[in-house]
């Protein structure tokens, strides 16, 4: 009677506090949002998306909000970052205050007058790494238009093994309509660019589709 | 046994004797002697104007009648005690023919028992002599007693699944809803191994009480361990009942929460929240009582058990006569194949055969025609 009793509390006990794996399921989520002045006024469409990510996102999930701008290789950039508690109830507290620090970027942000996606893209990769999700998503909110300022040097490989990069509403510029081979030469350099570093490309302009966002 | 009735008759025959001698005991007050008579008529005399005589007869009367009230006096709390005695033995008669009847029941039952017994063994000797009777007889039973504990073990497997979506929510906020054990959340395996213990401790408290015989190691303890063990699997099934309550709760907290977050995300006017307790005390009533109702699984579980191995060996036999059925089939399409196909080559090969014959024959009378007429030149 004692050793069966013993032997339930010990399988009790196993079981409940087990082996935890707590790095493996876990995902990563960083979405750089383009503020250049062509791109400023879609931002309102980046907040619904973050909403979605709040929505889908569970405990031990990291995510974080960055701004594009002349420099984006800057941890000054990051809008609001949070790893989320274990326990559902404190992730739903931080999940409110992650969506107040979005909405107070959102109504206050301000056209950047460079845009610097590989450095936005270099911090995301340093920040997701950190966390040690084991899925990790770049999620990259602009029309992909590079543009540096003056001295600043990207054109170096990215290492991104293990990341897949989404682009999310990329939207055409007027030179692209006059002559589309642009856009698509624009977005077959990044995908070079991505792969080439080891990491997965894809884009998706259909916002009405977001759970194609982290699909795998 | 056989002799009961008779006993049982005679018994009864002797009580209502008793009865009857008890209501004949109240005897009427006896009349007065025939010499008070006497005494009678001797003080209805005429005095013919005899003071004397008068008082004389007077007096005997006056004597004779107060004689005569003290017999009778005497007389009846002579009969009175007696019947005070009789009384008292009236609840004793009763109670003798209330355990009469009580062995009469009995008797009957175990009369019917007995009959009961007696086609059991029937059954049993059946059994023994291994008819197809007896063999028929199990298989069906165990059938039924198979499909009946299935049915009620998936009706219990429903309301496990119940009791899981109630705690698994909950669980997470206890052991994290983002770890992982293999590729299962921790919480909804703590949810199911609170599930399984559950049921554990409802299969030792039915071995305890003997309703199930599953361990015998249980069922061998004596009295006082058995006791033991019945108190303490049902306080951890109460304590688990509570845990698993308060655990409703917070889901329906925890659930509430959630709504709210995903209004505020889906920026959509927030619904306002019903304010009722019923379902949260719902949610509470059911995880307190799902798992005392878990605790019966072990019944149809001992069921199912038992009569699964008639079962599953009846459908390995009945898959074997397939099986065998199938080969035979096959052997024999195989056999009569290979005769037909030699048919065939028969009639195939019949033409050419007999032309090669023909010509063989044509060609080896021609040599014996020319050997003959060699040997008669030579």
């Amino acid at each position: 009677m004692k050793r069966l009793l013993a032997l339930s509390l010990i399988s009790i006990s196993l079981l409940v506090s087990g082996c935890p794996d707590t790095t493996t399921h876990s995902q990563g989520v960083y979405m750089l949002l383009d503020s250049s002045g062509t791109y400023r006024n879609e931002i309102k469409r980046a907040q619904a998306i973050v909403n979605y990510l709040l929505g889908t996102l569970q405990s031990g999930d990291s995510l974080a909000v960055a701004r594009i701008d002349s420099g984006s290789f800057s941890e000054k950039d990051i809008i609001a970052k949070m790893t989320f508690d274990r326990r559902p109830s404190v992730t739903n507290q931080q999940k409110r205050l992650f969506k107040q620090k979005v909405d107070d970027f959102v109504a206050k942000v301000k056209g950047s007058a460079y845009t610097d996606i590989t450095g936005g893209v270099l911090q995301a990769v340093e920040y997701l790494n950190e966390t040690g999700a084991g899925r990790k998503h770049i999620l990259i909110f602009s029309d992909l238009k590079e543009e540096l300022a003056k001295g600043h040097i990207r054109d170096f490989p990215i290492q991104l093994s293990g990341c897949k990069v989404v682009a999310l509403n990329v939207t055409k510029l007027r030179s692209d309509n006059i002559d589309p081979r642009v856009y698509y030469k624009r977005v077959e350099q990044w995908k070079e660019r991505i792969e080439a570093g080891g990491g997965e490309w894809r884009i998706v302009n259909d916002l009405e589709r977001l759970e194609s966002i982290l699909a795998d | 046994m056989s002799a009961y009735p008779a006993l049982q008759r005679k018994i009864a025959e002797q009580i209502t004797r008793i009865d009857e001698d008890y209501r004949e005991s109240t005897e009427m007050p006896v009349p007065p002697p025939d010499w008070v008579k006497a005494v009678d008529t001797l003080a209805k005399l005429p005095t013919r104007g005899d003071s004397w005589i008068g008082n004389i007869l007077n007096e005997i009367h006056k004597t004779a009648a107060a004689q005569y009230k003290n017999t009778m006096e005497e007389y009846r709390k002579a009969v009175r005690v007696r019947h005070s005695l009789l009384e008292r033995m009236m609840p004793y008669w009763r109670k003798l023919s209330q355990t009469l009847d009580q062995v009469d029941k009995t008797i009957i039952g175990l009369h019917e028992r007995s009959k009961v017994i007696d086609s059991r063994m029937d059954e049993y000797e059946e059994i023994r002599k291994k008819t197809d009777k007896a063999a028929r007889m199990l298989s069906s039973s165990a059938m039924t007693q198979f499909f009946i504990s299935a049915l009620v073990l998936l009706i219990a497997i429903g309301g496990a699944v119940i009791n899981f979506n109630l705690i698994a929510l909950p669980m997470s906020e206890m052991v994290g809803g983002g770890s992982y054990i293999g590729n299962f959340k921790t919480s909804n395996i703590a949810a199911l191994v609170i599930i399984l213990v559950e049921v554990a401790m409802g299969l030792y408290l039915m071995e305890s009480l003997r309703i199930t015989h599953l361990f015998p190691v249980i069922g061998q303890m004596d009295d006082k361990m058995r006791t033991r063990m019945i108190y303490v699997t049902f306080t951890i099934l109460l304590i688990l009942a509570g845990v698993e309550s308060a655990l409703a709760f917070m889901r329906d907290r925890i659930a509430a929460d959630m709504q709210a977050l995903r209004q505020t995300l889906a920026t959509v006017t927030e619904a306002q929240p019903v304010n009722s307790w019923i379902p949260t005390v719902g949610q509470m009533v059911m995880g307190f009582i799902l798992p005392f109702a878990l605790t019966f699984v072990a019944i149809p579980l001992e069921s199912f058990v038992h009569s699964s191995r008639s079962v599953f060996g009846s459908g390995l036999a009945g898959l074997l006569r397939l099986i065998s059925f199938a080969l035979r089939l096959l052997g024999n399409i195989v056999k009569y194949l290979g005769e037909f196909l030699i048919n065939v080559y028969d009639v195939v090969i019949f033409p050419p055969l007999w032309i090669e014959n023909l010509i063989r024959n044509k060609t080896h009378v021609g040599d014996v025609a020319e050997a003959i007429v060699n040997e008669e030149v030579s």
